[in-house]
């Protein structure tokens, strides 16, 4: 077990460089010039050499690229060029936000979608497994942009139940586990987590389904297991699946809620990476791209050590 | 008649009045001391620079630029009814040398007040033009030099007269060099020593001598301005003690925060949402405002634009009542680059109306119909500030064109592309290269360098300028120059409009409409007076 965790920590270094030089990279692949952020959009030509110059972006992209990963390694992901504040402070801040929001939806959904993915599994074919697909169809189709602001619509300006913007009153962002707070995370939370729960209803189904007429459940059957036991045997094979496809949803829903984000003006990393991109703040981009990334690879090797620790099998194989 | 009841005496009903009037009083109190807000919820991403010279382009000034900040020379931001002019900041006067009319003298006005208290003299003039023009000096900033330094182009020297008076000396003979000014803002130096001469220190403790002080600033969230109760220009001290600016850039999700209560006012609410906001209760504030939504034609050889007969065609064909009804009437039809109502419109002779049967002869004169098109290339944005609906806008102005034998293609870009393409001119092979011979770029016109001369004059051809599409006319540059040495404000309009008129009578651009910088207000909200100018005045704000 020992060195199977060793062996996945090895392989996740060079993905981690990778993923420092694909973050690092893709920003400039974008069009577009950095210094419209911080110069107007008439700047003289010897203002544009001059910030060029003040802001390090007249080196040569492999020196920028060594100094970034250089700092990066220490801590130190530079300054945002529109705001001069401190790109780590920015990024971990907008971090703790997306990690409330998709942590609350994540475990919405995830919930959600393995209770209806193994009522819709155990009966599979009955009117059950057709709501729940039905519902799995819609989470995994319908655009998060729309229903966030349909759910915005009829819960905030209709209704005034719940706040239609930001993570606490008067725009801030200071959270609170009161009631006020909480206000605010729910038209988000919800319309993010509609995301897991059509995935993993659907896997749940499938897995279920298929496990329940695999020959060791029939022959559990044959020795007079009760059905509660057979649910048991069930959920251990299908967890470690389950685990990976959660894990991955909780990944996507860190860095792809952008569009949820901008809609309810949630101040946390898809908030931070729209107005990065808006305004060209190649530093702040980098930095909410890297850790992000890094997020990812992290997850997943969490989940890589978490599997064999459920399923002995995956260890030894 | 004796009446039915008589008054008690005082003494025995004296408690029963107490008990009366202690809650009633001490609810006038409070009211009387409750803090009014004003939570305003701004299209910025984040609340621009608040050390000077704000970033993020004109309107940003409005927020942290007025209100935290005075320049020596201002702008009039609170009359709706006429464009505003040019008025006392905090240089009470300033004149220009008779005999050197490169010179120009301010007198400073005395008293004003940094807001930690230390008193603004000519040392913090001369501070703060080293701020920004002199890189060798400590309180260099260059975030604030990139802002300021386009917009005060003409600065060559400055020195201090004595304590109240100084002395700024531009680079030629200019006299629209104070329109330059309301751009330039003063910080205090006592308080940026304070802070250990640290910039980014000061960007969240800031201090000017503005109506205003910031209180709060959480970045990308918030920033609280306080009423300065000791402000200088006691016609606009604050009506409202606290304003909060709560960036919410999606302008759908702004909407919602004001229908859902959640701020009070918010500026460009999208045109689909207008019925609504309507319906709702709530107050639309427009104004017409110095901008124009245009294509900027190429004159160069090899364009399809150098007849004039299709660039008034071109100008006639298109419904801009249509394109006004499009925005939900958060437009105005353009006549020409500026406003008809301001001093520098003229009188063209050319009409910019709606006239297919007038657009369709002139294309056929220069040989053009819908089945033999003129094919041109313009460059557009996707989106972004100043371009209103672009997209929708621009197929409308495409169906339009169609009508009279104009074949459009447009290559879509971001805006911030788009700004490449404009600094670097028609000629330059980002656009020549791609036969690229118009460009849609929604441009300021508050001033008459900013909207008109930077245009027309051929000595501000890329590089030196945006001169985009490369126009030479000798008579224009002439009258540029007689500007630049008339020192009499009517004569400068008067000369102003002589170069609209030729502009607008080459048809040198397709002008299309004229922004209105919507605002929606809850019915809460009393005294917000938009101006006419992309500066706005929020002292006027009340609760």
């Amino acid at each position: 077990m020992f060195s199977y965790i060793l062996k996945r920590l090895l392989y996740t270094l060079p993905i981690a460089l990778s993923v420092t030089l694909v973050s690092f990279m893709l920003v400039y692949l974008a069009p577009g010039d950095p210094l419209n952020a911080i110069a107007p959009a008439d700047a003289p030509a010897e203002v544009i050499t001059a910030l060029k110059a003040a802001y390090g972006l007249d080196q040569p992209i492999p020196i920028q690229y060594g100094k970034w990963l250089l700092r990066a390694v220490q801590g130190d992901l530079g300054k945002s060029i529109a705001s001069g504040r401190e790109v780590v402070t920015e990024v971990l801040g907008a971090v703790s936000n997306t990690l409330l929001l998709a942590g609350v939806a994540g475990l919405a959904g995830v919930l959600a979608g393995c209770l209806l993915g193994a009522l819709a599994g155990y009966w599979h074919g009955g009117w059950i497994d057709r709501i729940a697909t039905v519902l799995s169809v819609i989470g995994v189709s319908i655009p998060h942009y729309w229903l966030g602001l349909v759910l915005t619509i009829i819960f905030s300006t209709k209704l005034a139940w719940f706040p239609a913007m930001g993570a606490g009153p008067g725009g801030s962002s200071e959270w609170l586990w009161d009631l006020e707070h909480m206000r605010y995370l729910v038209l988000p939370a919800l319309t993010l987590s509609v995301i897991p729960l059509g995935i993993i209803t659907r896997t749940v189904r499938a897995l279920v389904a298929d496990m329940l007429e695999q020959e060791f459940v029939i022959a559990l059957r044959a020795r007079g297991l009760s059905n509660r036991a057979i649910f048991r045997h069930v959920a251990k094979n299908t967890a470690p699946t389950i685990l990976a496809v959660a894990g991955l949803q909780l990944g996507y829903l860190m860095g792809g809620s952008i569009l949820v984000e901008t809609v309810f003006a949630w101040p946390g990393t898809g908030f931070l990476l729209n107005t990065a991109i808006f305004q060209r703040d190649i530093p702040l981009l980098q930095g909410t791209i890297l850790v992000l990334c890094l997020f990812f690879v992290a997850l997943n090797l969490l989940v890589d050590i978490l599997q064999p620790l459920i399923d002995p099998r995956m260890g030894r194989a | 008649m004796h009446p039915l009841f008589t008054l008690p005496k005082l003494p025995k009903l004296f408690p029963l009045r107490c008990l009366i009037a202690v809650p009633f009083a001490l609810a006038l109190h409070a009211s009387a001391f409750a803090e009014t807000v004003a939570r305003y919820g701004i299209s910025m991403a984040d609340i621009p620079l608040t050390t000077g010279q704000p970033d993020r382009g004109a309107g940003a000034y409005q927020f942290t630029g007025h209100t935290i900040y005075d320049p020596l020379v201002a702008w009039e931001s609170n009359i709706a009814t006429r464009p505003g002019k040019l008025i006392a900041g905090l240089a009470s006067s300033w004149k220009v040398d008779p005999k050197d009319n490169k010179k120009w003298t301010f007198t400073l006005r005395k008293g004003a007040l940094f807001h930690d208290g230390s008193e603004f003299k000519a040392d913090a003039v001369i501070w703060n033009l080293d701020k920004v023009l002199n890189d060798k000096s400590p309180q260099f900033d260059a975030k604030q030099s990139a802002q300021v330094r386009p917009r005060i182009p003409s600065i060559a020297t400055y020195a201090k007269v004595n304590e109240y008076t100084v002395e700024i000396t531009t680079k030629s003979v200019d006299a629209l060099f104070p329109y330059q000014l309301p751009w330039f803002l003063i910080s205090s130096p006592a308080q940026w020593e304070k802070l250990g001469r640290d910039w980014n220190k000061f960007a969240s403790q800031p201090s000017g001598t503005g109506p205003f002080k910031l209180d709060k600033l959480v970045p990308r969230e918030r920033a609280d301005l306080v009423k300065n109760a000791a402000y200088w220009d006691k016609t606009r001290m604050a009506q409202t003690d606290r304003i909060v600016l709560i960036p919410i850039p999606d302008a759908l999700t702004r909407s919602n925060a004001l229908l859902s209560g959640q701020v009070d006012l918010i500026e460009s609410p999208p045109p689909d949402v207008v019925p609504q906001l309507k319906s709702a209760g709530f107050k639309l504030v427009t104004n017409v405002t110095p901008h124009v939504w245009p294509y900027h034609f190429s004159t160069q050889p090899g364009s399809p634009w150098t007849d004039i007969r299709v660039r008034k065609a071109a100008n006639l064909a298109i419904d801009r009542e249509g394109i006004v009804k499009l925005m939900n009437g958060l437009a105005i039809p353009a006549k020409g680059q500026v406003d008809s109502t301001s001093p520098w419109f003229g009188k063209p002779t050319f009409k910019l109306t709606y006239d297919i049967a007038a657009a369709r002869a002139l294309m056929a004169q220069a040989g053009y119909s819908q089945a033999k098109p003129l094919k041109a290339k313009v460059i557009i944005a996707q989106g972004g500030t100043g371009q209103m609906l672009s997209l929708p806008m621009n197929e409308y102005i495409q169906q339009s064109l169609a009508e009279v034998g104009i074949q459009l293609e447009f290559e879509v870009v971001e805006l911030e592309t788009l700004y490449l393409h404009w600094r670097s001119g028609v000629k330059a092979d980002m656009n020549a290269g791609k036969g690229i011979s118009a460009i849609n770029l929604g441009y300021v016109t508050s001033d008459p360098f900013y909207g008109i001369t930077r245009f027309v004059d051929s000595r501000a051809i890329a590089p030196n300028g945006v001169n985009w599409g490369g126009y030479n006319n000798p008579k224009v540059d002439a009258l540029i120059d007689q500007i630049k040495t008339s020192f009499d404000p009517k004569v400068q309009d008067g000369l102003l409009a002589q170069v609209h008129q030729t502009m607008v009578d080459e048809a040198l651009m397709l002008w299309v409409v004229h922004d209105v910088n919507p605002h929606a207000l809850s019915p809460k909200v009393k005294g917000f007076i938009q101006a006419q100018h992309w500066f706005q005045d929020l002292t006027t704000l009340k609760m």
